[in-house]
């Protein structure tokens, strides 16, 4: 990663990448000289699983990949007493447009996450992990690989791990370019070779996930938190934070756009989004003013400018309508055109959807159809109400929430923004339909229809 | 053609798959890992190399081929020797990606999804690659990461792949001369 290493922001804190831009810092040598490395793991395993599990709950880590859900309350879902093998999932399937966090905790302290995905496997029972990387990162992988190399000639990692008789075996898993991957049970299909097509559920993964065992799926940065809470305590976390157990800790932001410094910053949870935006990422390009930012990836409804001053954490960005969804901040200044960021923002989905939820396969399509038609001032009224239907009729009606993904930013800027689209449009009556150019009897057909329309 | 030799595993990939045989419990989920080898070896997935695999993998070649054609990172026809990839979503394109692919299609003077005639490059737009914080950003090859564009960059990168140097760049080099990953 090319970000330069500059001075801190007296804000910033370096708590999941802690380390970052030290030399070698992706050694099991250097994470455990200078980063008390692999002590909460050591801890973790003599420890029972229940005391893991409450000290989690009481810090109030969330998980941090999208859906915010309280990352204790879900390790307390598997079974006491499982009959399948347990399975521990780490999600590195980065794919939400704006996200680089989870990237930057693999490539420089892959250590991190190795701790903490030993210290999960001990609270839920699993002797089994796998890290879900996009295929893309071959550094991550390579990074993490080399890691698990190193773990395992300690005896970190194996049938018999820090003496304790337990055991625990991690495997790198490439993913090959799919985003729905990224969405817990499409990654479970992929894990065991299928198309990532997203199961219904329930059964939950924690019942049954994974080759049909109770399965946990984490982000990267929640587990990569948990060394920090079992050596430090919940409280430590929590004081981290905006002090509350609701939006505990800190979290890496990606910021990207139309800002002078983007890059990635971690601050504490609650620290306020035109704080970010204005002392950390240095404002607005020169002579031009924020017109409005996504707070949570490309799937996060649109705030304004004048919404900036909202404390980023779960509850307040609900509030605002929004959602922290994978910390990922792009912003969007006065020089763009909404309706054009609209087109690009479905034109991903339209891409991304797997196919096999009509409402999703096609409404996406539907959508990004008909805002490129409405981009390139062919558009009509008809489309902009279209485009709302289509949303209103995909959103919560699939089997995943990649239409949801789509529907929320695309009617969020449809609705803040409705002048910047209606002044694209043309009136019905000069609206003269695309015909398709097809060979044989229906394209001479179409042919004839072209001519009477031109003349 | 019949004396065109038929795929089979290199000794490296048939030690790597022997090894993933025994991280799984069950064979099926060496399937996405497995590919990616034999893409690496073979540049792309041959129908022959797809059989093979379905063969070793206890599987229908439809199999197979229904999970690759999946995923965009898995080639189930011939590109380019170095397939230029740019990112088009929203934080590419507000650093100015598109300039960037504009530039390339003149400068090497072929339409996206296209090969140039002497088969050394093709286009691609993609959708995001993480690396919105230091856009716009080139993949070459599926994971070889060029960021922080300019067109000047963008020129000194094809002219280094025209002479098939820094096509493989050593990344541990260049993340210690801070300049890209």
């Amino acid at each position: 990663m090319s970000q330069k290493i500059q001075p801190l922001h007296p804000i910033e804190k370096r708590v999941l990448i802690a380390g970052y831009g030290e030399d070698k810092s992706w050694t099991i040598q250097h994470y455990e000289k200078n980063y008390k490395g692999y002590e909460a793991a050591k801890k973790a395993v003599s420890m029972p699983a229940d005391d893991i599990i409450k000290t989690v709950k009481e810090s109030g880590l969330r998980g941090l990949g999208g859906a915010g859900f309280p990352t204790g309350m879900k390790w307390s879902f598997i079974p006491k007493n499982p009959t399948k093998p347990v399975y521990l999932v780490c999600n590195a399937d980065e794919g939400e447009p704006g996200t680089f966090k989870d990237r930057q905790i693999m490539e420089h302290c892959p250590h991190r996450l190795i701790e903490g995905m030993i210290a999960a496997a001990v609270a839920i029972g699993s002797k089994t992990g796998y890290i879900y990387v996009r295929g893309e990162l071959r550094l991550a992988i390579k990074r993490l690989e080399d890691a698990i190399n190193e773990a395992y000639a300690k005896n970190y990692l194996g049938q018999n791990i820090f003496g304790s008789g337990k055991a625990f075996d991690l495997t790198v898993h490439p993913g090959a370019g799919a985003y729905i991957c990224g969405e817990e049970t499409g990654l479970i299909e992929s894990l065991e070779g299928d198309r990532g097509q997203p199961r219904l559920k329930p059964p939950f993964p924690a019942i049954s996930g994974a080759f049909g065992g109770p399965t946990i799926v984490n982000n990267v940065a929640t587990l990569a938190h948990v060394p920090g809470i079992l050596l430090n305590g919940a409280e430590w976390f929590i004081k981290m934070g905006n002090g509350t157990n609701r939006g505990a800790g800190t979290t890496v932001w990606g910021v990207s756009g139309d800002v002078q410094k983007p890059g990635f910053f971690e601050v504490p949870v609650g620290t306020k989004l035109s704080t970010m935006l204005n002392e950390i990422c240095g404002g607005p390009l020169p002579g031009r003013k924020f017109k409005a930012c996504f707070p949570g990836g490309s799937s996060s409804p649109l705030l304004k400018a004048e919404e900036f001053d909202v404390p980023m954490d779960f509850d307040s960005l609900a509030a605002k309508g929004t959602m922290m969804g994978s910390c990922a901040i792009i912003v969007v200044d006065d020089s763009r055109s909404i309706p054009e960021i609209c087109m690009r923002t479905a034109r991903f989905y339209a891409h991304e959807s797997c196919g096999q939820c009509v409402p999703c396969r096609e409404g996406t399509k539907w959508t990004y159809k008909m805002l490129r038609r409405v981009c390139s001032g062919q558009g009509t009224k008809s489309d902009l109400k279209n485009v709302q239907s289509a949303c209103d009729n995909m959103a919560g009606k699939t089997i995943c929430v990649l239409s949801d993904a789509c529907a929320m930013p695309v009617t969020s800027m449809l609705k803040k923004f409705p002048e910047e689209f209606e002044k694209l449009l043309i009136p019905e009556s000069e609206f003269t339909p695309e015909l398709p150019k097809v060979s044989g009897q229906l394209g001479s057909v179409l042919d004839a229809i072209r001519a009477r329309q031109q003349s | 053609m019949a004396s065109e030799k038929k795929y089979e595993f290199s000794p490296e990939v048939e030690k790597r798959f022997q090894w993933l045989l025994t991280r799984y419990p069950t064979k099926d989920a060496v399937l996405l890992p497995i590919l990616h080898l034999v893409q690496d070896e073979n540049k792309w997935l041959t129908p022959d190399s797809i059989e093979y695999v379905a063969k070793r993998m206890d599987l229908s070649p439809a199999r197979v081929r229904e999970v690759a054609s999946f995923y965009t990172m898995f080639r189930l026809n011939q590109k380019g020797q170095y397939v230029l990839q740019v990112c088009h979503n929203i934080s590419c394109y507000l650093r100015g990606s598109d300039g960037v692919i504009e530039h390339i299609k003149k400068r090497l003077n072929i339409k996206e999804n296209e090969i140039t005639p002497d088969g050394k490059f093709s286009l691609e737009r993609v959708e995001c690659l993480a690396s919105c914080g230091t856009a716009p950003v080139l993949q070459v090859n599926g994971w070889d990461y060029h960021e922080e564009l300019t067109i000047e960059k963008v020129d000194r990168i094809i002219d280094d792949l025209l002479k098939d140097k820094n096509a493989y760049p050593d990344y541990e080099k260049r993340i210690s001369e801070g300049s890209v990953a």
